[in-house]
């Protein structure tokens, strides 16, 4: 089925200079390794289209069931430069967990 | 040798919520008070105040605090750190005595961290062969060398740890890290050499989770918001730190807010880059080695942490003039409200551009539709109400004055039902550009200053 992922994973999103930080959380292990094959740097960069004028990179964190990525030229020039509301980037984490991502049947909602 | 130290967050930046370092202090025991007040901008901020009146250049919030805090913290011997000190430490130290004599406090031992203010010595440095070329971009600093504002070296808990051992019960520094502020007191209290990696690690991750404030504790947290109890009071994290570099986050049971996996997660994963190679002047940490456990209420145990050796080089940021910005916004409201905004944009840039204003960037969003997410937001036809706000970007001054006149009168002569435009005229503001650049450990001499009360 396809949810969300908002769904099964949180998140959060900063700023370095003009590149945006995506950290994206599984909410439970087993869904680690579903967001480790499907939510690939690449599908990232085509996700955000011309939000992001440059590449994309992803950085994995298993131990914590996270991923980190990069998103570079994606705020406007970035600090004080940057015209746009959201120029830290604050909200590219909840833009994210819109993203809808396969999940095999029973594994939501404790039908394991 | 202290079983274990309580290292509390306080301010996790310049403008934090000023209740949070007292209720720190008065709502259970901790051992140190950590308050982190630098970011980028607000070194150049500094520095410009500090121009203007060269007894300024700190976060003046930190000494009405020092009014509130010192009588506490001598009496529970509570000692605090902060680099709120600035571009100006000296004053800053200068200040807060002056706050003590007035308490009648007798006794007081402040550290002053020094020699992170290199503004004075770039051509010096440069003529002895550090080029200072920006780290990303590889270019030279000639580029922006005459607008150059500010120019720190990050030092790291070296400094501060000096401080502590001559006796510090305050310690006042400028540009030192986030992590070096919690770091340090571990170091001091149980006597961590500055090459045991691991430690060094462990320390500097938990200061990444402080750094922030309540932000490590359920406030800005997007995995179940509602769940956090009371974040009116929110309690701010405390590392409860162990010799062996086991660190345990808490908060006070008193306190609202939350500490769990998913807090100390979205922290921890907040503006990194490569997690393996988190690198401070003190370690380089290894995020993918961190190991969480939940071990009882509002209590997370943090073991595992590797590090490996710092680098050679400080990481210098400069700041430097870049032009102005101007922002404006109007509120459009039903019916047809997106359509009444995109018109008055539409007619805002004719204007502009029969007046032969030169802008690198004219910037509008409607928010409420799209600002945040842009084409991922979904369609929506019948708005209440959009607000558009227009930004422009220019070296020139005065166009971005111009532009401020401009956005009123399309009240009366743009689209109706246009409300919002209470705040007057928009105003040009700088625009300041950040020029990081990198230099060697052994150019840069610290300094401990003490001074005694």
């Amino acid at each position: 089925m396809k949810v969300q992922l908002l769904r099964i994973c949180h998140g959060r999103s900063g700023d370095k200079g003009d590149t945006a930080n995506i950290g994206l959380i599984a909410r439970e292990e087993k869904f680690y390794p579903l967001i480790e094959r499907a939510i690939t740097a690449e599908r990232v960069k085509e996700y955000f289209g011309a939000m992001v004028l440059g590449p994309v990179e992803r950085f994995e964190l298993p131990n914590l069931w996270a991923l980190n990525f990069l998103l570079h030229n994606a705020l406007g020039g970035g600090g004080t430069k940057s015209l746009k509301n959201d120029a830290q980037g604050k909200t590219l984490a909840a833009a994210l967990l819109r993203m809808e991502i396969d999940v095999p049947e029973g594994m939501i909602d404790g039908h394991v | 040798m202290k079983p274990l130290v309580r290292i509390a967050s306080g301010q996790g930046f310049w403008g934090d919520l000023l209740t949070a370092p007292m209720a720190q202090v008065s709502n259970g025991p901790i051992d140190y008070l950590v308050m982190d007040y630098l970011a980028e901008v607000t070194m150049s901020i500094m520095q410009k105040q500090k121009n203007r009146d060269p007894r300024t250049g700190y976060a003046r919030d930190l000494v009405t605090l020092m009014r509130e805090l010192l009588p506490l913290c001598i009496e529970k011997n509570i000692r605090i750190i902060t680099n709120g000190g600035g571009v100006n430490p000296l004053a800053c130290s200068d200040a807060i005595c002056e706050t003590a004599r007035s308490l009648g406090i007798r006794a007081l031992k402040v550290g002053v961290v020094l020699g992170d203010d290199i503004l004075g010595r770039i051509d010096d440095l440069q003529r002895d062969g550090h080029a200072l070329k920006n780290m990303e971009t590889g270019e030279p600093l000639s580029s922006v060398r005459d607008r150059i504002q500010s120019a720190n070296a990050y030092f790291g808990a070296g400094p501060i740890v000096e401080a502590l051992r001559q006796g510090a019960q305050i310690v006042i520094t400028g540009r030192t890290t986030d992590t070096g502020l919690t770091l340090a007191p571990m170091m001091y209290e149980f006597g961590w050499r500055q090459d045991e990696w691991d430690k060094l690690a462990a320390g500097t991750v938990a200061g990444h989770i402080l750094e922030c404030g309540g932000q490590a504790s359920g406030g800005n947290f997007m995995a179940d918001w509602r769940s956090v109890p009371d974040l009116a009071h929110i309690g701010f994290p405390i590392a409860e730190a162990y010799p062996n570099g086991e660190i345990v986050l808490t908060k006070h049971e008193s306190l609202g807010g939350l500490v769990t996996l998913q807090t100390v997660k979205e922290q921890l994963l907040y503006e990194i880059g490569n997690p393996t190679d988190y690198i401070t002047p003190d370690c380089v940490a290894d995020f993918t080695t961190i190991r969480l456990v939940q071990e009882g209420r509002d209590r997370v145990r943090m073991t595992g942490v590797k590090g490996r050796p710092a680098t050679e080089f400080y990481k210098v940021s400069m700041s430097y003039l870049d032009g102005y910005t101007a922002f404006g916004t109007l509120t459009y409201s039903w019916p047809d409200a997106l359509e009444k905004a995109q018109k008055a944009d539409e007619i805002l840039r004719v204007r502009l551009s029969d007046l032969g204003l030169k802008f690198e960037e004219v910037r509008t969003e409607y928010l409420g539709v799209n600002s945040s997410h842009g084409h991922l937001a979904p369609e929506k036809g019948d708005h209440n109400e959009v607000v558009m706000r227009v930004g422009v970007r220019s070296k020139d001054r005065e166009a971005v004055e111009r532009f401020g006149m401009e956005l009123a009168p399309l009240i009366l002569t743009g689209p109706p039902s246009v409300t919002g435009f209470a705040g007057g005229r928009p105003r040009p503001s700088e625009v300041i550009s950040y020029w990081p650049a990198l230099i060697a450990k052994n150019a840069v001499k610290h300094e401990v200053v003490m001074r005694t009360l």
